[in-house]
């Protein structure tokens, strides 16, 4: 062996010029393993691929003319961003259009989409490693770089980062964000956006000061064990509390909480006592629109009605009947500033509400709770564990603190880097992977963990990790310049006797005004100038409906005729666009000829009637308002102003802009003024 | 020589997978399940989840059941379904076996690619071939998704003659009736150009009713844009651009 190893030195260098020759060429070999690498690195090889892939093509000179421009190693070079990016030297034909029919990657076009890759590079969107020039250092995390490849299904998280506002393009952080907000995630764990601020639930859990007035001790440990079962639509989390936990701690809420004057009410007696009337009190509720606000679970198991209020198919197992009673007669006394309005019940109307809505009961969620008269010690224990459970981040608890900071902060939760994951066994080490798991069983990381269970649908834990995974370094540290922030919030208050009956009214809950308020009615901003002062006080007397394919509806609430007149002097008065003046145009006397004029416009050139109805017996259209009784309703210089450009009298309207030229506008104006309606129509409902 | 050689092979590889993408290559069926169906059905339907709109490499919002029951109807427990699809889709799980409604759901991811996706399920039957049914789901790039919400908000109403729960139809009360945007029999003839036309200018500028409202001055050109990407992914019988050229020889 060891004579064969020294016969072998003996041949390559025994000789000093055999010696050279050897070393030159070990030196040469050496020297050609760069170009080597090179030449049959991944990159060329795709490239060669790419080549072969149009040469095959139609149009293979053109492309190949693009490809030649740019053969080598590519990059994208933004300094402004951060952005050294080589993915096109493999992803060779993103801008060829012509590709759309090409499937095979890295071969893919882009996707049409808002941007170019020449003013964000790719690592914006996708994130990955941009100045790698192999896949697997490009793509995945590796000993050197951490960030690895965004998955397609969380892409959207991407546009988060500058765009801080809704996107039309971007449904999924769009959804992400409102759940954020509205299951409450925000209460525990601190979201600071770039701009300073911090995203605010919207969920409004109620105070638990006066619980007992409300709610019984078992409804209170039914709905702890499991909030869904009592609702499915609750926003409530389950917290996977044993039956002793959740016995202390609904002792405890009870035994804490203290009455409120006001908030229950006995029952009132009718001279005439009869059964309250089923029929009567589904009516009054279909009749008052509750349905807009609150859901109910249907017999096939559809939740049916709006998400404002919360969801009603038990809550006959939930309220006692007096608090119920108070609760419709004045909702305010209880809380003052909740969503919903106070109607102004007459007695009988409280009583038939309240026998209709505690038939809607559920005797089997309380079957099974027999709970023993509470000690002090089981008291006790329920106001520690609600001081650990973090019960106060929420609802407001008398004698409990709402805990700062009660679980860890998710301001940069998007950029966290892995070595500071603990990840389960068998889970794939990625940001993603890591939140989307949290979300879906927090206490599969440690079952001492508090984060309470939700019931998420696999594309709303989709939907909040995209959310949170915008929240990275990237987007903080951006520069202003280059972020698109979301409408600023507006916490504008009208003034007065009016803005405190708009207030008990609970107006904004579904109207805006001047950038506050719901999206569930018409903007009310201008509403001043659009509306005739009779026709607004005849409908906040009896509101009928203008759109005849709307299921919400302005209810009615019985208000007395000095706070009509209250609303509608606020509203004639400070509801007014500083674009024109309403009184510039006569509301009547228009010429018969341009009226004439107007109507041959409305059916033939503008086709009006393919949304609106003028003529009840000819007309059908049933998207636009109904326009019957238009010019008893409307200032005409509103319509004026609105057909020649309906955006810009409220933003986003659907009524398409017709760049309509002043005489046909003032010709069809003329005509729906004289639109004014039969008078027996104007006082039916 | 070496590289020669190389280039070769790659061009037949291509060629081959070429060939696949554009004829909806359905994936290689996977290693036959571990599980053992404990009954067998004659009869496999969608129960929900079908027919849904989603986006590009995304989960859809509804999860896919679909039930299995016998020659008398009754739901079967315990009958095993598989699915299938085109590249790039995954389901979750991919195989089980139905609960006691006979029922089976599966979350589902669409692949990263715009269009149309046929899906399969399938349940063995004793003694015959299996029971198929075909599933259709849509999945939508960003400037699709941009144009299907455009339709929500502007033109569904009149263009789709379905009423839903937030939107009532107003399709039956127009004298001359629009296509519904899937109908590619009709759609897939006007051209992007006349289909800018129509949208921009309505419907007089193709010499059609004016009861279809110009959008020109409501919509941006890229919305425009989106919409008539939206119009033509959705369209069945599916619309080919015309002078796109194909990879084959
Ligand atoms: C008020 C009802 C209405 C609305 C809203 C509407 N359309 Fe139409 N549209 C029609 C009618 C009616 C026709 C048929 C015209 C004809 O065939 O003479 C039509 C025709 C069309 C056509 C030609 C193909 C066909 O169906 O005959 C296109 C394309 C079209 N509309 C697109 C749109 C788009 C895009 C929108 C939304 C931005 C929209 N439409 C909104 C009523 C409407």
């Amino acid at each position: 062996m060891k004579n064969a190893l020294s016969s072998m030195w003996q041949t390559l260098f025994g000789h000093p010029v055999r010696a050279f020759g050897v070393v030159s060429l070990l030196l040469l070999i050496s020297l050609a393993i760069a170009p080597a690498k090179n030449h049959f690195s991944e990159w060329r090889h795709y490239q060669k691929q790419y080549l072969a892939l149009i040469g095959n093509r139609g149009d293979a000179k053109t492309l190949e003319l693009h490809f030649h421009n740019h053969d080598g190693i590519q990059q994208i070079w933004l300094p402004g961003l951060g952005v050294v990016d080589r993915c096109t030297t493999c992803h060779v034909g993103l801008k060829e259009a012509s590709l759309a029919d090409v499937s095979t990657q890295p071969f893919r076009r882009h996707p049409v989409i808002p941007h170019t890759l020449d003013q964000f590079g790719c690592v914006m969107c996708h994130r990955g490693q941009g100045p790698a020039t192999t896949v697997e250092e490009a793509h995945r995390s590796t000993a050197a770089w951490e960030q690895p490849l965004l998955p397609a299904r969380y892409v959207q998280s991407s546009c988060g980062q500058c765009h801080r506002a809704p996107l039309t393009g971007t449904p999924q952080l769009n959804l992400g964000r409102n759940l954020l907000a509205r299951y409450g995630c925000v209460h525990c764990h601190t979201i600071k956006l770039p701009d300073g601020s911090a995203i605010k639930p919207t969920d409004d859990p109620p105070s638990l000061f006066h619980i007992a007035d409300k709610s019984t001790r078992e409804w209170i440990y039914a709905w702890l064990k499991d909030p869904q079962a009592y609702a499915i639509t609750a926003t409530m989390p389950n917290f996977k509390l044993s039956d002793l936990d959740a016995r202390d701690i609904s002792a405890f809420l009870i035994a804490n909480s203290t009455p409120l004057a006001g908030d229950t009410a006995p029952a009132t007696k009718d001279k005439d006592e009869k059964a309250p009337d089923p029929t009567a009190g589904a009516s009054l509720y279909g009749g008052s629109f509750c349905s807009s606000c609150h859901a109910v679970q249907n017999a096939a198991g559809n939740v049916v009605g709006g998400d404002v209020g919360p969801e009603l198919t038990r809550v006959g197992t939930k309220v006692k009947p007096e608090w119920l009673r108070a609760w419709l007669r004045n909702p305010r006394v209880y809380d003052p500033l909740t969503a919903m309005p106070h109607y102004r019940l007459t007695d009988p109307q409280v009583n038939l509400l309240t026998a209709f809505l505690g038939n809607k009961a559920d005797a089997d969620l309380l079957a099974n709770v027999h709970l023993d008269a509470a000690t002090p010690e089981q008291i006790a224990h329920g106001k520690l564990l609600v001081t650990e459970y973090g019960c106060a981040s929420c609802h407001e608890i008398g004698g409990i603190k709402k805990p700062d900071n009660f679980a860890p902060e998710l301001t940069r939760i998007g950029s966290k880097p892995l070595t500071q994951i603990i990840f389960l066994p068998g889970m794939e080490h990625s940001t993603p992977a890591y939140i989307s798991a949290k979300i879906r069983q927090p206490r599969s990381f440690g079952a001492a963990l508090k984060m309470p269970q939700y019931t998420f649908a696999p594309a709303q834990i989709d939907a909040l990790t995209t959310a949170l995974l915008a929240l990275t370094d990237r987007a903080h540290d951006l520069p202003m310049a280059l972020t698109v922030p979301a409408q600023p919030g507006s916490n504008y208050q009208p003034a007065g006797k009016a803005g405190q009956l708009m207030a008990d009214l609970a107006c904004f809950t579904c109207h805006a005004i001047n950038g506050r308020g719901g999206d569930l009615a018409p903007d009310l901003t201008w509403e001043g100038s659009s509306v005739q002062r009779p026709w607004l006080q005849a409908f906040l007397k009896n509101p009928g409906t203008l759109r005849p394919a709307l299921i919400r509806r302005m209810p009615k609430f019985n208000l007395s005729e000095s706070e009509i007149t209250e609303l509608t002097d606020y509203i004639m008065a400070v509801y007014q666009t500083p674009a024109f003046d309403r009184d510039s145009m006569p509301s009547s006397g228009y010429a018969s000829a341009q009226v004439e004029q107007g109507r041959q416009l409305f059916y033939s050139k503008y086709a009006c009637q393919s949304c609106h109805i003028i003529d009840t017996k000819v007309d059908k259209g049933y998207i636009g308002p109904t326009l019957t009784q238009v010019g008893s309703r409307l200032t005409a210089a509103w319509i004026y102003h609105w057909l020649k450009d309906p955006q810009a009298m409220r933003p986003g309207a659907i009524e398409p802009n017709r760049n309509m030229n002043d005489e046909d506008a003032r010709a069809l104006t003329a005509f729906l003024m004289m639109q004014k309606g039969s008078n027996k129509q104007e006082a039916k409902k | 020589m070496f590289v020669n050689k190389m280039t070769k092979h790659w061009r037949t590889f291509f060629a081959v997978s070429l060939t696949l993408a554009s004829a909806a290559c359905t994936q290689k069926p996977e290693p036959a399940s571990a599980l053992k169906p404990l009954a067998f059905g004659a009869a496999l339907v969608e129960s929900s989840g079908g027919k849904q709109i989603g986006a590009t490499g995304m989960v859809l919002a509804q999860s896919l059941v679909v039930q299995v029951s016998d020659e008398q109807g009754t739901a079967v427990t315990g009958a095993l379904v598989e699915f299938s699809g085109p590249a790039g889709v995954s389901f979750d799980p991919r195989s089980g076996l139905t609960d006691s409604s006979g029922q089976l759901s599966t979350n589902l991811v669409l692949g990263s690619i715009a269009g149309r996706y046929q899906l399969t399920a399938h349940t063995p039957a004793k003694a015959r071939k299996p029971v198929e049914l075909k599933i259709e789901e849509i999945a939508l790039g960003i400037q699709q998704q941009v144009g299907y919400q455009l339709d929500n908000k502007y033109c569904a109403r009149c263009h789709n003659p379905e009423s839903t729960a937030e939107r009532v139809s107003n399709y039956d009360n127009l004298q001359v009736k629009p296509h519904p945007f899937t109908e590619g029999d009709a759609l897939n003839k006007i051209s992007d150009a006349d289909l800018t036309s129509i949208i921009s200018h309505g419907g007089p500028a193709l010499n059609k009713s004016a009861l279809m409202p110009p959008y020109g001055y409501t919509l941006s050109k890229t919305e425009i844009e989106a919409l008539i990407s939206y119009i033509r992914l959705i369209s069945d019988p599916p619309y080919h651009a015309s002078g796109m050229v194909y990879a084959q020889k």
